[in-house]
């Protein structure tokens, strides 16, 4: 009963917090619909017993993602009123696929049903309520042994993507000031001092390639 | 009362159907496209979940995490490439991205 009411609270606000992504018009306010989302969905997933996933789910996507989609929102000097153009224009046609996609999603589920009476090829079984073995350690009994390829290459495409984001974004501004190793290393008694015989009643002027 | 697999699947329906609205009802906004997308692979994740549960086999579990590391790592290049195209061009309209149309 207690779970029956706590599943249709998740539902209901995660669909219209969904809702609310699509058509705020402030998208800081779409962020932080989306990160309302993620926890309601962070709900579901506690209500089906995958509390790693959940608890993965509001430290990766709403503690990184969403914040990260917040600064970009916030950094970027957008006139997103003008981006709310087409707005109007575009529902029908977005309206119109949607239905579709849902009709057939309905259409999927009326027919085949998803009777999951017979449930022959389990690849690696859920441990049962009574054995004392909570949902982590079963993940990581099977994240670490069966698929432990599968998890370096996920390790593999975040290193790679940080490695994009960082390039895409790094510049090099003109005009800035820095610190270059290699020419300070380089640097020799013979190239850093000059001796200079001056004469009586003359000056020493600066030379131009000094580096102050 | 008794929630079942059918309840999770709707919600989960509703959820990738919202998202795939929302790139159209949004087609000049590339960030609300990328939550759009977000939305979607959330509604994914929800089925793995739900099948993980009811069939009582783990690997929906693991694959949902893989799903939650690619649209990690989708989300910051995305974002990236977001901001370099700002600071290029000064707008993030997708309808003036064409500038690689032949």
């Amino acid at each position: 009963m207690i779970k029956a009411l706590f599943f249709y609270l998740f539902a209901i606000l995660s669909v219209s917090s969904g809702a609310m992504v699509i058509t705020a018009r402030n998208p800081v306010h779409a962020v932080l619909f989306l990160i309302l989302t993620f926890f309601n969905g962070a709900g579901l997933f506690i209500l089906l017993g995958a509390e790693f996933l959940a608890m993965l789910l509001i430290i990766v996507y709403v503690g990184a993602v969403a914040v990260l989609f917040l600064f970009v929102v916030m950094m970027l000097d957008v006139d997103f009123a003008e981006l709310k153009a087409g707005f109007i224009k575009n529902a029908p046609v977005g309206a119109l696929i949607g239905g579709v996609v849902l009709i057939e999603l309905a259409a999927l589920f009326l027919v085949y049903g998803f009777d999951l009476g017979v449930a022959g090829n389990v690849q690696s079984a859920m441990p049962s309520t009574g054995s004392g073995i909570d949902n982590t350690t079963a993940l990581g009994r099977v994240i670490y042994t069966k698929y432990v390829y599968f998890f370096q290459a996920s390790g593999l495409i975040l290193l790679v993507a940080m490695i994009g984001a960082i390039v895409l974004t790094l510049r090099h501004k003109e005009g800035v000031k820095r610190q270059s190793v290699a020419a300070q290393v380089a640097r020799s008694p013979k190239t850093a001092i000059e001796v200079v015989e001056v004469a009586p009643g003359t000056a020493v002027l600066p030379s131009t390639e000094g580096q102050n | 009362m008794d929630i079942g697999l059918g309840h999770y699947l709707t919600v989960a329906a509703c959820l990738f159907t919202l998202g795939i609205f929302g790139i159209f009802l949004n087609r000049k906004n590339v960030i609300v496209i990328l939550m759009s997308v977000e939305l979607m692979l959330l509604a994914v994740n929800i089925n793995f979940v739900t099948f993980s549960h009811f069939l009582q086999d783990l690997t929906g579990q693991v694959f949902a995490l893989f799903v939650l590391t690619v649209a990690a790592a989708e989300a910051a290049i995305g974002l990236a490439i977001i901001v370099v195209y700002f600071r290029n061009r000064g707008s993030i309209d997708v309808d003036e991205i064409n500038m690689m149309k032949g």
